[in-house]
């Protein structure tokens, strides 16, 4: 391993440390280093916060009403039992019943408004959580698929799905786990500071004493668990990436002999795990029973300082009960604050993510006043047509008419541009200069409707959707009959394997006895895009993983899916070409061949080399 | 991963599971027993201010007496610090055995299932065993640390301060022994509610993370079809399903904190109507009210924290189940007793004698009477249509599964009776879909030798064509597969390629090596390989005819049993399975004609 590459980058992390050479190198994810910053959100994620509660406006002034109404009730107890042991007590001494009485009624009306306001604050708090849980899941959801390709591939699947699906749920669990606690402490601690000064100034001026040393140590306690939190997710997702990794490779590991060092890389990753709880579950340790310290201090002197007051007779005994009930209600939801605080944190992490993700612009935006594209003929033209990244350029100039009908193949190596060539034709990208056109229309004048009725592009993965074979079909024309549906997949030569299926076209694919072979699964697709029936047809040919019977089916299949439809083929294997009526060879971005299959192989290019090389490894 | 077996989530677990747990909390005994002790103790300190506070009102305060004020005021100090202290000591025992705890049995968890037959995992999704190893064992670490000991310690509490509220005034002790009742009554019915509710949500919560992964990695056929509106509709049915389970939970949530609210106050008012009658006919002091009224306050945590903490218990029982589960799971593949290493010939004799192999609890056989004799140095390419069981066949020369039939044999011992790491160094293997893990590029490669030198690792790098990885931001230090850099198809498998041919082993096994190469690339890689073929034995599967050259013989598997042996070219014009399974379109027509 060299020495350059350990010090050399400011992104290696802790790869300096010798056990961590193992894992190699690599640049840590940066949003991971900007996020959960602590308390105070970033603009981004105010805004968004902002955007979400919005439509709430009324309720939450509402809801604040209930919750302001709700804590008088509930701070009505301690006060009453005072009010009752000075008033009542002795007036019953005194032979009067009433007061007693009324006490007793004040009491137990308090505590139904009480119960009932609460009882509505939750469910009408929660309606609202969950309105804007919502409205964020489908905003992201909406967002993300508006998003670019070239977002998509950036970005990888991966944290994409973790922001829809994590990241919300982060927030689902804020809301679910005690937002209303947070609240309710909070309001609590203020409305008990307030009581407490009212009830009688100078103990309550004693009691409040014990506040800079709890704002002290709650600033303490926030602080370093905003580290110390962090830390653990970043253990726990190592621990976890280790274990998938292992066990989802798990032939590659016996094979290889690996299980003693894994044992060993898991032993110290787990115990780094362990170290990073241990330090958050520290904090705490320290927090909660510093809380209950000041809380008991201030507590024996108030009973030392209200017990002097009563034998002044300044005060009576009922409201120094009153203060030390109070005083338990003052400082019991601190302690849950603390409990609470990292579900605080990985909610505003998660939001910090979200947030970025939706500042993401879509760079291919529909246009608001498109051309309408009648029946489309299918002439596909790149007009002076430059793409590049900021950093390269892929294709530099380009320019290619392909007529309506035509079969074109593009032949090169990885990297030669193939691909974006194709993908410009799909408007997954748009050019940097120039443009592509369909049947003389720009395709960015096109209507998302207009333009993927005319184009489609199969792609090299065939991805198929959970739900029936039928169903996965249908996605190509979702409107689509069973008999529309059996037509297809018998043009495309897919209906024999399928009716073969358990339960033939209702097969669920992700199920036990659903799955399919690449082979099959490139054919349901096949099925999808001549069921969508456009009129230009892209193709990112793979066939690499398929044996010969089914490479076979592949290329009969797609005779029939490119009759009469411009198609714009990635060939991969040169048998692909033989089927089309002009061949592209591509290089560094530029076309350097073009002509009919039969025009190259006979000629001394590069197609020519390719195609003797083929031709040998068919013996 | 949805055909692993899973008891069903509201399945409760048995108390008696816990007893599993014994082994593992064993050796913090000591640590259990100091964060019991500390527990009880806070508890019972808690205790100290509402009695002292009744002493106040009744002594000093009756009397007239500041100076007796000095003595019991010291003794609330002195309990609220050690109630502090307590706290303190408790968590930081607590933290230090049940941390551990959850780290060892994580480690046990982790050693045992690498070492479970590859037959274990076919039937195990890791996603399966991530959440017994994530999820379970946390659920373990804080039942340890928290539930079981405040399971203990409430119900003590509960029993003293009962005993505490009956000894200060019967009559009004009894009372509010009553209400505690329908209290706890109701509490255990609505947090059964509760729990079955948060299960629901969590099975839509999968659900609507299936449809997200799907948007997501769909995205290229979404959009290439345009059919964002129709997945978007799809997910939206589901969200809404989803915010309605939520809401159902919030109402019985609330339904719980409504009652948790209203006892307590209703029986204050109880207590406040009894204890003014008693102290009107002398019964009771107004000090004696004032330390019901403030005991009465310490009570209310345990008594509704053990329906929650009861259904812990059971949940814990359950994880203890999923996990004994997989700890019971017998390690069939393993060293036999008193194995030696053997003196092995490189290359070796590869043999299959009348080999046959069904999986575990399947009736139908995948190979049967299998015979192959690949001589040192041989190389036999195994030819077969999907499913023919060519994958398997390559599996058992490295006991990834064992046979049940027959044998295998490497220069005619057993592999049975090898040691496994003797065996799996001798025989070295590439998948048809090429493993990498989140780690250097170097380490990936010598993951079975990692002595190997760095010319060892530049001559397999040559052999495979994978110079590439000198391009690499960090060269061989770059971190790859899923938290790293990622690579094409083609580099994958030609890493993998490496890291098989990585030090000359006497056996090697290639399973279509070369699928995801390019026309150019596989040239290359070919011309490389046979040098290192012809020092080794190996079988290789392949699906080419360009792969079958490599080969001296090939070997034709159909239906679990070899029907063909012989030279590519005899096969090709002699047998007509072989012929459909590798020749192209082209060639059909002219043997047709």
């Amino acid at each position: 391993m060299s020495q350059t590459a350990e010090h050399g980058s400011p992104a290696t992390g802790p790869a300096s440390d010798a056990a961590e050479n193992w894992r190699g190198v690599a640049t840590e994810d940066a949003d991971e280093l900007s996020a959960g910053a602590g308390v105070f959100l970033r603009a981004r994620s105010r805004r968004l916060l902002g955007q979400l509660l919005a439509p709430h406006h009324r309720a939450l002034w509402a809801l604040l009403a209930v919750i302001t109404v709700q804590n008088i009730a509930w701070l009505a107890g301690p006060f009453l039992i005072g009010v009752g042991i000075d008033v009542a007590v002795p007036a019953l001494i005194d032979g009067n019943v009433w007061p007693l009485v009324w006490i007793t009624c004040a009491m137990l009306g308090a505590a139904a408004l009480d119960t009932v306001l609460r009882f509505v604050f939750l469910t009408w708090s929660g309606r609202v959580g969950q309105a804007m849980l919502l409205t964020l899941r489908r905003r992201v959801f909406t967002h993300v698929q508006r998003l670019p390709l070239s977002f998509h591939e950036r970005y990888t699947s991966g944290k994409t799905i973790s922001r829809l699906t994590s990241d919300v749920e982060a927030l689902a669990e804020l809301l679910d786990e005690g937002l209303d606690n947070l609240v309710t402490a909070l309001f609590s601690v203020l409305t008990i500071g307030v009581v407490l000064l009212v009830l009688d100034p100078p103990l309550g001026l004693v009691a409040l004493l014990g506040f800079p040393a709890l704002f002290w140590v709650a600033r303490w306690f926030q602080r370093n668990s905003t580290a110390a939190y962090r830390r653990t997710r970043e253990t726990i997702a190592a621990l976890i990436v280790q274990f998938t990794e292992t066990f989802g490779g798990i032939r590659a590991v016996q094979a290889f002999r690996r299980e003693p060092r894994n044992d060993e890389l898991y032993a110290a990753l787990n115990e780094d795990n362990r170290k990073a709880h241990d330090r958050a579950f520290w904090l705490i340790a320290v927090f909660v029973p510093a809380v209950t310290l000041i809380g008991n201090l201030v507590t024996v002197a108030v009973l030392g300082y209200g017990a002097l007051r009563v034998m002044d007779g300044a005060m009576a005994v009922g409201t120094l009960v009153s203060f030390l009930l109070y005083l338990r209600r003052f400082f019991d939801p601190l302690q849950d604050v603390a409990m609470f605080y990292n579900s605080y944190q990985s909610a505003t992490a998660a939001l910090e993510k979200l947030s970025g993700v939706l500042e993401e612009r879509p760079t291919v935006p529909e246009p608001t006043d498109p051309v309408p594209l009648g029946r489309p003929r299918g002439e596909l033209v790149y007009d002076d047509v430059r793409f590049g990244y900021t950093d390269r350029v892929v294709l530099p100039d380009l320019d290619l008419r392909i007529p309506a009908g035509q079969t074109v193949a593009l032949v090169g190596a990885t990297g030669a541009g193939k691909s974006t060539l194709a993908r410009l034709a799909a408007r997954f990208y748009d050019p940097t200069a120039g443009a592509v056109r369909l049947d003389g229309i720009p395709l960015d004048r096109l209507s998302d409707a207009d333009l993927r009725r005319a184009v489609v592009m199969v792609t090299q993965e065939s991805f198929l959707f959970s739900g029936s074979v039928a169903d996965n079909i249908a996605f190509g024309r979702p409107e689509a009959t069973r008999a529309e549906i059996v037509e297809a997949a018998r043009a495309i030569g897919a209906h024999e394997f399928i009716a073969a299926l358990p339960e033939g076209y209702d097969t669920d694919v992700s199920k036990r006895g659903g799955r399919l072979s690449a082979g099959q699964r490139q054919l349901v697709s096949f099925a999808r895009a001549f069921l969508a029936d456009p009129a230009v047809l892209i193709l990112d040919e793979a066939t690499s993983s398929l044996d010969v019977p089914s490479e076979r089916l592949v290329q009969r299949a797609l005779q029939t899916l490119l009759a009469d439809r411009t198609a714009l083929i990635i060939a991969h294997r040169l048998s692909t070409v033989e089927i089309a009526d002009r061949a592209l060879v591509m290089a560094d971005g530029r076309i350097v061949e073009d002509g009919s299959p039969a025009e190259l192989v006979a000629g001394t290019g590069r197609f020519a080399d390719l195609h003797r090389a083929w031709a040998d490894s068919l013996v | 991963m949805d055909n692993a077996p899973q008891p069903a989530p509201s399945d409760r677990g048995r108390l008696s599971a816990l007893l599993r747990l014994w082994p593992f909390a064993r050796p913090y005994r000591g640590l259990i027993a100091l964060t019991f002790s500390a527990a009880l103790l806070a508890t019972l300190a808690q205790l100290a201010v509402p009695l002292l506070t009744a002493a106040v009102v009744d002594g000093p305060i009756a009397h007239d007496d500041p100076a007796g004020l000095i003595p019991l005021l010291g003794l609330a100090l002195l309990f609220g610090v050690a109630e502090a202290a307590l706290f303190f000591l408790r968590r930081w025992a607590m933290n230090r055995s049940s941390l551990r705890i959850e780290r060892d049995l994580r480690d046990t968890l982790y050693h045992r299932l690498q070492r479970l037959p590859v037959a274990f995992h076919d039937r195990w999704g890791s996603g399966q065993l991530l959440s017994r190893a994530t999820t379970d064992v946390s659920t373990i670490r804080r039942f340890v640390g928290f539930a079981a000991v405040f399971l203990a310690v409430n119900l003590i509490t509960c029993v003293v301060v009962l005993v505490l509220l009956l000894v200060t005034y019967w009559p009004l002790g009894l009372t509010v022994l009553l209400t505690t009742v329908p209290l706890t009554f109701l509490g255990l019915r609505w947090e059964k509610r509760y729990n079955v509710q948060s299960r629901r949500v969590q099975d839509q919560q999968g659900e609507l993370t299936t449809d997200v992964e799907e948007a997501v990695q769909g995205i290229r056929v979404v959009k290439s079809l345009g059919r964002s509106s129709l997945v978007f509709d799809r997910y939206d049915a589901k969200a809404a399903a989803l915010r309605g389970m939520e809401l159902e939970k919030v109402r019985t949530l609330a339904l719980l904190w409504c009652i948790f609210e209203l006892h307590p106050q209703a029986t204050l008012a109880v207590i406040l109507v009894g204890g003014a009658v008693a102290v009107n006919t002398g019964a009771l002091t107004v000090g004696g009210l004032v330390g019901f009224v403030a005991l009465f306050t310490v009570l209310l945590w345990p008594i509704l924290s053990l329906g929650f903490l009861f259904a812990f218990a059971q949940e814990t029982a359950s994880a203890c189940d999923r996990i004994g589960e997989l700890l019971d799971e017998p390690i069939t593949v393993t060293d036999r007793p008193g194995v030696r290493p053997a003196a092995l010939g490189s290359p070796a004799r590869l043999r299959f004698q009348d080999v046959g192999f069904r999986y575990p609890g399947s009736a139908e056989a995948v190979l049967d009477g299998i015979d192959l004799d690949i001589a040192p140095g041989e190389t036999v390419a195994l030819v077969g249509s999907t499913g023919s069981g060519k994958t398997t066949l390559t599996a058992l020369a490295g006991r990834l599964y064992d046979v049940t039939a027959g044998r295998v044999t490497v220069d005619g011992v057993d592999v049975r009776d090898l040691p496994l790491s003797q065996l799996r160094s001798v025989v070295s293997v590439a998948f048809e879909d090429a493993t990498l893990f989140s780690m250097s590029v170097r380490e990936n490669l010598t993951l079975g030798r990692p002595g190997a030198s760095d010319a060892d690792v530049d001559e397999a790098l040559r052999v495979a064509q994978a110079d590439f990885v000198h391009d690499l931001p960090w060269g061989l230090a770059t971190r790859i597969g899923e938290q790293g850099l990622s690579l094409s198809g083609g580099q994958r498998q030609r890493l993998a390629l490496a890291r098989a041919v990585l030090g000359r082993p006497s056996v090697l096994i290639l399973d279509d090596p070369l699928s995801a190469l390019d026309v150019h690339t596989e040239a290359l890689v070919e011309r490389a390989l046979r040098d290192v073929l012809a020092g080794t034995t190996a079988l290789v599967v392949a699906h080419r005819p360009s792969t079958v050259l490599l080969a001296d013989r090939v070997a034709l598997l159909s239906g679990g049993r070899i029907t063909a042996v012989g030279r590519h070219s005899d096969l090709l014009a002699e047998v007509p399975e072989y012929r459909d399974l590798l020749a192209q379109e082209s060639e059909l027509a002219e043997v047709a004609s």
